[in-house]
């Protein structure tokens, strides 16, 4: 094997959940390269194991087979330049919102002092300016999720894992912290891997689409979305943003998992 | 009736309590009930004033065991708890062997430990403890165990240790579960003063009340009853007070989230 380029790199890729009564393929055969700066979507039908592909990235579920590789080093635990963000916001209901934030890298054992200013920009970046002190369930749901992306941000990760971060959130939230994402991305250029079950966020904000499909979980089809950056809303409107939706669209169509009329 | 329901849960209750009262105090003077059989409430309280460093100094005696034994029984139970949920040997025997050693009548085992600790405070707290740590261990258990995967995956991605993921996440996480074993627990330990003082011993309200018995001083073993009550009542709500302090956004705040 060749040596990786690819800030991630994963080869061969197996992931197999043993139970008493079966043996379930979560992932078979996953190759996949992401260069830095760039921005991932991963899309795909509920139960494509696509989650499961960004847990074996974080170094949270350990794989059965293949390797993954994290700038140059295989990932066995969860690598320090890497912020996750979950499905639900989970924000400790116990500590105010500043402290989440701080969450951590308190762990990570940094001293306060250090990240508390860094914290407070942070969530005046993101609209939470004057909510420090208040706690997460006098927050809305779109208001969590942010604090918990600047919790994942604190640290200043090269890499950034979203796991359907927006799939609670009514459309209007939803459409708010997409463009929120797209700028955070075009001023930082993080490499971002996303994970989504929307094809239109999936093509309005990647650099690349990376098509799954279910049992086993697979790659399809990497498809790279070639639409000019910044990106603002309305280029959903425009027919090459169509063309890509229809792409994808009529891919899960043959699949099977999207039915029309 | 209906602002009362709103009004004040104590305020109502100590209405109907009176009202109880009243016609207890009626019925015994119409039905002329034999005062060792059931004495009237006023007689009740006469015994009361008649003597109330007697019941001072009794009732002191049982908090302090019970107090002891509760305290025992939560340092106790949480950390065999956190052995529990942490090392699969321990809940396979010592979570299987509680669970077992519940289902055997406590109250049987008290005069053993009159055997084992003597006559003095010791069987006393040590009952008392029994009796209480069954609900703490295992409601703190469940609570430590019902933590949300993914809470504990986020503190994983910053590779938290062991020691972290327990004291940052799950006990916070357990707190409700743990208050609502500790109510148990409180009142649990009560009982359990009262057993050890009426096995042996010549202090506290159960042995108050073995004592009235014996002389057929009714009106005095209600006196002990009603302490009794009212400190069971008291404990109750102090650990629920307690619970309201530690968890604020867990009360009443919770109510519209999600």
């Amino acid at each position: 094997m060749t040596q990786p380029r690819s800030y991630v790199h994963v080869r061969n890729l197996d992931k197999v959940y043993r139970s008493k009564q079966a043996d379930i393929e979560a992932l078979k055969s996953i190759h996949l390269d992401i260069q830095e700066h760039e921005f991932i979507s991963v899309l795909g039908p509920s139960g494509c194991g696509k989650s499961t592909l960004l847990k074996c990235l974080a170094g949270l579920e350990p794989i059965t087979s293949g390797e993954v590789i994290l700038n140059g080093a295989p990932v066995k635990s969860p690598p320090d330049n890497m912020g996750i963000v979950f499905q639900r916001d989970i924000l400790l209901d116990w500590r105010n919102i500043l402290n989440n934030v701080l969450f951590i890298t308190e762990i990570r054992g940094a001293k306060r002092t250090d990240y508390e200013d860094k914290a407070r920009t942070l969530l005046k970046r993101f609209g939470l300016e004057g909510f420090e002190h208040k706690h997460p369930w006098e927050l809305s749901g779109g208001m969590r999720q942010r604090v918990s992306i600047c919790r994942a941000l604190l640290d200043n990760p090269e890499l950034l894992l979203l796991d359907e971060p927006f799939g609670a959130l009514d459309a209007m939230t939803r459409d708010d912290l997409n463009l929120e994402l797209a700028r955070l991305w075009q001023e930082t250029k993080k490499t971002v891997l996303f994970i989504t079950h929307s094809i239109a966020e999936a093509v309005f904000l990647s650099t690349k689409v990376v098509v799954m499909s279910s049992n086993p979980g697979k790659i399809d089809e990497i498809l790279d979305i070639e639409l000019p950056h910044p990106r603002a809303l309305n280029v959903r409107e425009t027919p090459e943003f169509g063309e890509y939706v229809q792409h994808l669209r009529g891919h899960f169509t043959t699949l099977g998992v999207l039915q029309e009329g | 009736m209906g602002w009362l329901e709103k009004n004040n849960r104590l305020l109502s209750s100590m209405i109907v309590l009176i009202v109880c009262v009243i016609l207890w105090e009626i019925a015994c003077h119409i039905l002329q009930v034999r005062p060792f059989i059931l004495p009237a409430p006023s007689a009740i309280l006469i015994e009361m004033i008649e003597d109330p460093n007697y019941f001072i100094k009794h009732a002191g005696y049982t908090l302090m065991t019970t107090l002891a034994g509760f305290a025992l029984a939560v340092v106790l139970g949480v950390l065999m708890a956190v052995g529990i949920v942490h090392s699969v040997f321990l809940d396979r025997t010592l979570y299987t062997l509680l669970v077992a050693l519940n289902s055997v009548p406590k109250v049987a085992l008290a005069p053993l430990f009159v055997i084992w600790m003597g006559t003095g405070s010791e069987p006393k707290i040590a009952i008392a403890l029994m009796i209480a740590i069954f609900s703490i261990v295992i409601d703190t258990v469940l609570g430590l165990r019902s933590v949300d995967k993914d809470m504990i995956d986020m503190a994983r991605s910053a590779r938290a240790t062991t020691m972290q993921v327990l004291f940052k996440i799950r006990f916070p996480c357990a707190l409700a579960s743990m208050f609502a074993g500790m109510k148990v627990g409180i009142s649990f330990a009560l009982i359990g003063a009262i057993v050890g003082e009426f096995v042996a011993g010549e202090t506290g309200l159960g042995h108050v009340i073995l004592l009235s018995q014996g002389m057929f001083d009714t009106a005095r073993a209600f006196v002990a009853i009603v302490i009794l009550g009212i400190m069971g009542t008291i404990l109750f709500y102090t650990v629920e007070a307690v619970e309201r302090i530690l968890l604020p956004w867990h009360t009443s705040q919770r109510v519209n989230t999600q």
